[in-house]
């Protein structure tokens, strides 16, 4: 037996086979494409920076209104979102059983999916002169609001960030504990106690990271602010960029605003990181999840909202908030068929826009997966074998770059950068492709990081003790249990790939176009029935591809799960 | 010889010196209070940590240099031994090849072990359909297969109710008789140690002499 144990050993103690790849390299090269895409703009920008004459862009009227109006539009928008969303959260709270309640809730994540520029046709088509409200108005004498300028900014801001608000104020309010509820019943609580001691204690703590979220959304918004602002009285810095760079062709005012914005990025990024908030993308990938009732929501003997006048206040709130976000989408999709619809359907132009928007798509989203598996792979060493748990959460963050330099920005670096060596507008789709991976991998990095770096940790001593790693690894461990969330992952960042106007707007051209290109274009040049049929193809498109994508990468169920 | 050396570890607040000298086919119950370090002596041992100095080494070949798959020795954990998405074969099998490529004879032998567990017919099942008794078996198969000098067990059977608890200490008793390994096994329960016949190691200190104890002595 002795003699078995030493010939075992001399094979198990045969030197460590050499590894098919060493763990820092994904991470490694992941950072340096992600770095040679932002660092090198932003390096040619700071160098075009310093011949900007600073005074006289700052003096310049037009600019410091266009600084002034997005905070002022920002501030506002922040303010209705958040003041509307806290009772129709409370309302939903305090009715958790009528039917179509779940219906309603997960219609108010859709934000997430509907392309911008579609959602403001429906905002158009609502809100509009010819819109269902002007007809209502009209009905008692009244005068159609004006959507263009700051009202239309502000209704397209709050139909975004309302719904978002009010599910993650919902979602705080159900995960208030049982005993709670038991406390209060027990001291027989009334409505305003409730909300005086135990909810407003739970929301409070949500409340500034949401408004800096909802803040930063409304101050980079471009696609709203580019359809429904405009002019010297409604323009945003990102837009002013834009226009700088495509209209006037004039570098050094793009590039000092650019820069501007960059600097108010990075301060709100750091003001989120000061309140430990969390970041956006965390309350909007917790949106994807299905939502569930909660059946036990401030359950006393009676709920202390059963009153007549509660119910009849919850009922008004929660038809009213639904019909703002429910009108819009249906005034799209009703348009969407008419005259034009097959001639739209025949257009060459338009069914290039489609394979191009499907190419784009398709090709970012594999990107930023990629991108965002190599950080992850690298940080969950870091993380999980070599407990470098910080070291590896910074290896992460690099996948927030976009965050802090967002699209317009990074575009214009791109623009100067590359001037000199090619024709920007014919590689246009593929600084497309480019910029929307950056855009998406934040998203990528939030869905993935917790089944990476969770089953990882679970399995890692019997992973090391096996021997398993590189393709094995890959085959046999990580692919079937990151299948799932991998799937959600790519079909997020491919939808919200195929509804991005901000880098299309920016280096599309009569050559290349994309759906929501071609769909700005309609609405700016009042072509409103093609429109309405483009806007109702691109949605199509983004449902198609969120649902048919997830179904391809999932695969079947395993017989044990 | 298993030898630790003047091993030295700290973690945090807390440091052991380890000089320990283990016999070949030798069965060791390792005893001492939770938190005492037992199971950071199998994490040494094993390779998942390394010492900050001193040495380890198996039959004078020092053992530091060396991944955990490539030491002469195989890990029953506590939990987690098996991974879920696969089943009860693959999951044996990787014990032998982590790229799941056997060789005609490999097969044979995965099929042989899980006959000789008592799991035939388990085969393509996927752990959450068997119990934990059903669970820790096929784990200790894959010990088995990978015929390794030195078997560690980390309190594989604590979750387990009385009766399949006894039935593993059994099963485990054949196993050891047969392939005549060196086990360390971290266990609370001395009966445990008795009815494997195993030398009783205390831990008490954080400076670690082990003397080995026979039980019934």
């Amino acid at each position: 037996m002795v003699e078995a144990n030493t010939r075992n050993l001399t094979d198990t103690m045969s030197p460590t086979p050499s590894r098919a790849w060493p763990w820092w390299l994904s991470g490694t090269l992941s950072l340096v494409l992600i770095a040679l895409l932002t660092a090198l703009p932003m390096a040619v920008m700071l160098l075009e920076a310093g011949t900007i004459n600073w005074s006289a862009t700052t003096s310049n009227v037009f600019n410091q209104r266009v600084v002034t109006f997005s905070f002022v539009q920002a501030s506002l928008s922040t303010i209705l979102a958040l003041g509307l969303a806290l009772p129709v959260a409370l309302a939903l709270a305090h009715t958790q059983h009528f039917a179509g309640r779940n219906l309603i809730v997960t219609l108010f994540s859709l934000s997430l999916v509907i392309p911008t520029v579609v959602a403001i046709y429906g905002i158009v088509a609502v809100f509009g002169k010819a819109g269902w409200l002007s007809a209502v108005l009209a009905l008692f004498n009244l005068e159609p609001i004006k959507l263009y300028g700051l009202q239309g900014i502000l209704i397209a801001h709050v139909f975004f960030n309302m719904p978002l608000a009010t599910r993650v104020l919902l979602m705080t309010l159900e995960s208030i504990s049982q005993n709670q509820w038991r406390l209060a019943r027990q001291l027989g609580m009334r409505p305003l106690s409730i909300w005086r001691y135990i909810e407003w204690p739970a929301i409070r703590g949500q409340l500034p990271g949401l408004a800096l979220l909802i803040f930063t959304l409304c101050f980079t918004s471009f696609a709203i602010v580019m359809t429904l602002g405009g002019g010297p009285r409604a323009t945003t810095i990102e837009v002013a960029v834009f226009q700088a760079l495509r209209f006037d062709f004039d570098i050094n005012t793009a590039v000092a605003l650019a820069l501007v914005q960059l600097g108010i990025c990075l301060a709100l990024a750091l003001l989120s990181t000061l309140f430990k908030a969390e970041t956006g993308l965390g309350f909007e990938t917790l949106l994807i999840r299905s939502h569930h009732a909660h059946k036990n929501y401030g359950k006393t003997h009676t709920t202390p909202w059963s009153g007549a006048l509660h119910v009849a206040v919850n009922f008004v709130v929660i038809c009213a908030a639904s019909i703002f976000v429910l009108a819009p989408l249906l005034a799209l999709v009703l348009a969407g068929f008419n005259d034009k619809t097959l001639w739209v359907l025949r257009d060459p132009q338009t069914l290039q826009a489609i394979l191009n928007t499907s190419v784009a798509a398709l090709a970012a989203a594999t990107l930023a997966i990629m991108l965002g598996l190599g950080l992850l792979f690298s940080a969950r060493h870091l993380r999980v074998r070599l407990n470098h748990e910080r070291s590896g959460h910074g290896l992460q963050l690099a996948g927030n770059v976009i965050l802090i330099l967002p699209p317009i920005v990074l575009g214009t670096g791109l623009f100067l950068l590359l001037r000199p060596y090619a024709d920007v507008f014919s590689i246009g789709l593929l600084l497309v492709i480019l910029i929307n991976s950056l855009m998406a991998l934040p998203f990528v990095i939030r869905i993935l990081e917790n089944p990476v770096v969770q089953t990882a940790r679970k399995h890692d001593a019997l992973i090391r003790s096996l021997g398993i790693h590189g393709l094995s690894r890959w085959r046999f461990i990580d692919w079937p249990q990151l299948r799932s969330p991998l799937a959600l992952a790519f079909a997020v960042s491919a939808t919200l790939s195929a509804g991005d106007l901000s880098a299309i707007a920016l280096f599309g051209s009569e050559r290349v176009t994309t759906l929501p290109l071609l769909l700005y274009q309609r609405m700016g040049s009042h072509r409103l029935q093609e429109a309405a049929v483009t806007a109702s193809l691109l949605l199509l498109l983004c449902l198609v591809l969120f649902v048919f994508l997830q179904w391809l990468i999932k695969g079947e169920k395993h017989a044990a799960t | 010889m298993l030898q630790l050396d003047q091993a030295y570890l700290s973690l945090g607040e807390r440091h052991w010196t380890f000089n320990i000298n283990l016999k070949p086919s030798c069965t060791y119950a390792l005893i001492g209070r939770s938190g005492s370090g037992k199971s950071t002596l199998l994490n040494l041992i094993g390779g998942f940590i390394s010492p900050d100095s001193g040495e380890i080494s198996w039959q004078d070949h020092s053992l530091l240099q060396t991944e955990p798959a490539q030491r002469p020795m195989t890990t029953l954990f506590q939990q987690n031994n098996l991974f879920e998405h696969l089943s009860v074969w693959q999951n044996i099998a990787l014990g032998i090849a982590p790229n799941l490529r056997l060789s005609e004879d490999n097969i044979d032998r995965v099929d042989t072990v899980i006959k000789h567990i008592g799991l035939h017919g388990y085969d393509s099942k996927r752990p959450p359909q068997l119990s934990g008794g059903e669970q820790q078996r096929v784990a200790l198969a894959r010990s088995l297969l990978r015929r390794k000098p030195i078997l560690l067990l980390d309190e594989p059977f604590s979750a387990l109710d009385a009766t399949t608890r006894k039935e593993m200490i059994e099963l485990l008793h054949t196993v050891i008789s047969d392939i005549q390994p060196l086990v360390i096994m971290i266990t609370h329960d001395v009966d445990d140690a008795r009815a494997l016949n195993a030398q009783v190691l205390n831990m008490q200190n954080t400076s670690v002499h082990l003397a080995a104890k026979s039980v019934n002595s």
